[in-house]
């Protein structure tokens, strides 16, 4: 090629260059330039960006496809033959096994595998050769460090990154999807975490920062470093250290789940602890808590009464207290040595307040642990002062009780014995009774008969049955016949009462006319009413229905009522006043005599059996004393009453009131 | 011991002989024809061979008492229809029951007095004999001394 081609084959460089404005078609045109005008088979543009320590490719001439495709080199990869041919001012042959194989970390060069002549054209200054070497050093150093490394710009981008930054923030074409995608997520939480804080904070800022693993999608948590530095030339970036804390913070919960276990578990035992002790302290029993070797654990405030000395104690308190202690310290000696689970035991302690002896009984029991080893034993002091003063007293009670049952089974005999008695005694009361009222009734028969026959005889000599009586004699047979029936009449009064008394008068209820009854008795009575030259009056009243009763014993009632009042009243009238109250469902019938009347005092004796208030042997009225006595009983059988008003010296009324309808 | 046909023949039976003695002198005053007896047994004699129209009946008696004598003369056809009253002493009111139950057509209480014992052997009579298909009315008590 001559002076003027070669000339201008240059000025079509220039003005290729001059119409093209991306570098990278002005590098593709150059390379292609050199392999037309200069004959270069196979070249390559690599250029440094501004500030950084990579050379990108801008041009490729001569390589298959493949190989040609824009890559990136490191100038701090030193063990990349490009670079190092790059550094070096020598021509350099690089022989093919040179270059070790390395994907990952060195991406391909055109060179790769080959054998290559470096020829340079403008070697790097010195001083690019040692800022290089310095680089290279320390990239080695922030490789080594095992926690990611990033310096990023102001708009979250990767400036540079060490190798374990890369493994969670780069991935090349041919990784899986997986982990791009998770490399893409980091790539994001991070310019995220950057932008957020980072920047608006001077100085150093401390946070945590979630991201996943890109090899098993695990979480890793960081704790994001990031410095804002200022650079002249470079402008402003963003030093980031991430150290990996998922472990730490892993432990660190552990540490604080297990610290809340122990504080859980000691608030726990603190409560159980006060809680056994408010029981201990609760219970009005000494308890005394001892170890394995004896010494004194734990006691209650009564067992500290016992076994401690009190704030100003004599010397005889003293005494007492350390007497208990030997005591104590004895028995709990002998349940220490033997194998008993546990022992119960008395103890002679002395109250240390009043020096009174305080037999004690002890229980105590063993505390073992799961392997059976004695943790503690536990005595409980129970005083037995009181349980003594119990026994004692029931013992005493006891006695007394005994004595008193003696008493009451002495009387229950007595008693019994005494039933038995009166129990014969009424048998033979009742068998005199029955026998009385038997000897009565013969007595009444056996006087019946020769009354039959004086009174019969003394009738039929007045009769004239065996011939004419003189005057004298006939007024002598009326005395014999009053005399008779006076007898007859006493006879008949005693056998009533004995016939009352023995149940043996029975009622026959009829019903009927009073006025008729009271008219009859008058009739019955008239020799004595004329006898007697009192008047008689009767008073029937008016409206007066038929009663129902026993009209014979009514009868008799009257009749006596009548006949006494004609035998105490010498002077005036006797009255038969009839009455009746229909509210009362009552009659009356009312003896009312001007006599001789009876003292208040004397009222209720007249009823009584045998009784006249004239009791002297030259009485001055007949009588048995039995008529008032039969009528009383008679009203009582009837339902009904007698009743007595009277005053002495001016006469008397005897009541007597029925029911109108009288009850068996 | 045939009577006058007219005189009523009376058969007193009283173990007591003052009393039986003086009955006997005022019924034959009074115009009866009188047959005595002591006992129950001698009572059921007399009223088989004597026939009598009435008979006085003291219930105390030895040997058959008055109410045995009665339930047998009552059950013989032939005296049952003689007319029997009781004569006693006994006041207590079961007698006067037991007499009737045993047969008794009257019921007398001693004492009595003679003429009071006609009156009612008089009445007795006059009701027709026992047995009659005319209804006699009940028993009753004579009247006796009070």
């Amino acid at each position: 090629m001559t002076r003027d081609d070669l000339l201008a084959a240059r000025l079509r460089l220039l003005e290729g260059f001059i119409s093209r404005t991306e570098i990278t078609d002005c590098a593709q045109y150059a390379l292609q330039w050199a392999g037309e005008v200069l004959g270069v088979s196979r070249s390559i543009c690599l250029v440094r960006a501004a500030g950084e320590q990579l050379l990108i490719t801008a041009g490729a001439f001569g390589f298959a496809a493949a190989k040609g495709a824009p890559f990136t080199v490191s100038l701090e990869d030193w063990s990349n033959p490009l670079i190092v041919a790059l550094t070096t001012r020598s021509e350099t042959a690089f022989p093919a096994v040179q270059v070790p194989v390395d994907r990952r970390r060195r991406p391909a060069t055109p060179f790769q595998g080959a054998a290559f002549h470096a020829i340079p054209q403008q070697a790097l200054t010195e001083g690019d050769r040692r800022q290089g070497r310095e680089r290279s050093l320390l990239y080695s150093i922030i490789n080594a460090v095992t926690d990611p490394i990033l310096l990023t710009d102001t708009e979250g981008r990767l400036l540079i990154a060490n190798a374990r930054a890369l493994s969670l923030f780069s991935a090349a074409e041919e990784e899986s999807e997986g982990r791009r995608g998770a490399v893409r997520m980091n790539n994001m939480l991070l310019s995220s975490a950057l932008s957020s804080k980072a920047i608006e904070e001077a100085g150093a800022a401390r946070r945590e920062l979630l991201l996943v693993n890109p090899v098993d999608g695990s979480d890793l948590l960081f704790e994001l470093l990031s410095t804002v530095t200022e650079d002249s030339r470079h402008g402003t970036g963003v030093v980031s250290i991430l150290r990996n804390v998922t472990d730490l913070r892993r432990a660190s919960e552990e540490i604080e789940a297990n610290y809340r276990r122990l504080r859980a578990a000691e608030a726990q035992a603190r409560a159980e602890s006060d809680r056994l002790n408010l029981i201990i302290d609760s219970v009005a029993d000494p308890i005394v808590v001892t170890d394995a070797a004896g010494a004194t654990s734990l006691m209650n405030e009564p067992a500290e009464r016992l076994f401690t000395m009190p704030i100003h104690s004599s010397a005889l308190e003293q005494r007492w207290v350390q007497a208990n202690d030997a005591h104590f310290s004895s028995f709990i000696a002998g349940m220490l040595v033997s194998a008993d689970q546990r022992r119960v035991g008395e103890i002679g302690l002395m109250d240390p307040r009043t020096g009174d002896a305080m037999p004690v009984e002890a229980i105590a029991g063993k505390i073992l642990s799961e392997h059976g080893e004695l943790n503690a034993v536990v005595t409980i002091l129970h005083d037995r002062r009181e349980a003594l003063e119990k026994a004692r007293l029931y013992e005493q009670l006891k006695e007394a009780s005994d004595e008193l049952e003696r008493k009451v089974q002495a009387a229950t005999a007595d008693i019994a014995q005494q039933n038995e008695l009166l129990r014969r005694q009424a048998i033979e009361l009742e068998q005199a009774s029955a026998l009385k009222t038997q000897f009565l009734a013969n007595m009444s028969h056996e006087f019946r008969t020769p009354l039959n026959a004086i009174l019969g005889y003394t009738s039929m000599l007045q009769q004239g049955v065996a011939g004419r009586i003189e005057p004298g004699v006939k007024r002598q047979l009326s005395r014999i016949e009053s005399n008779g029936r006076h007898l007859l009449t006493i006879i008949n009064e005693i056998l009533d009462i004995s016939r009352i008394e023995a149940g043996r008068m029975p009622l026959q209820l009829s019903r009927f006319r009073l006025p008729e009854l009271v008219n009859e008795v008058k009739a019955e009575l008239e020799p004595i009413i004329i006898r007697s030259k009192v008047g008689v009056i009767v008073d029937l009243g008016r409206g007066l229905r038929p009663i129902t009763t026993d009209r014979q014993k009514v009868k008799q009632i009257v009749l006596n009522l009548l006949s006494n009042a004609l035998k105490f009243t010498h002077h005036g009238t006797v009255s038969l006043i009839v009455g009746h109250d229909a509210a009362e469902k009552t009659v009356t019938i009312a003896v009312k005599d001007t006599g001789i009347g009876i003292a208040a005092a004397d009222q209720d004796k007249i009823f009584e059996d045998f009784r006249q208030l004239d009791n002297s042997p030259t009485r001055a009225y007949g009588g048995t004393g039995l008529g008032l006595s039969i009528c009383r009983r008679l009203a009582q059988m009837l339902n009904g009453r007698i009743s007595l008003q009277s005053e002495l010296g001016k006469g008397s009324v005897f009541t007597l009131t029925l029911p109108l309808r009288g009850r068996k | 011991m045939k009577g006058n046909a007219d005189r009523p023949r009376v058969l007193l039976v009283d173990d007591y002989p003052d009393a039986r003695e003086m009955y006997s002198e005022y019924l034959q005053f009074s115009g009866f024809d009188v047959i005595e007896a002591s006992n129950g047994m001698e009572a059921i004699q007399k009223a088989a061979d004597s026939r009598p129209d009435i008979i006085l009946m003291d219930l105390s008696l030895p040997v058959m008492d008055g109410w045995e004598a009665t339930r047998r003369l009552k059950a013989n056809k032939r005296t049952a229809g003689i007319p029997v009253v009781a004569l006693t002493g006994h006041a207590l009111a079961g007698v006067s029951e037991d007499a009737r139950k045993a047969g008794c057509d009257a019921f007398v209480t001693k004492p009595c007095l003679p003429e009071d014992l006609v009156r009612e052997i008089q009445r007795v009579l006059d009701e027709g004999p026992a047995g009659s298909k005319k209804p006699r009315r009940s028993a009753r008590h004579a009247k006796t001394i009070s």
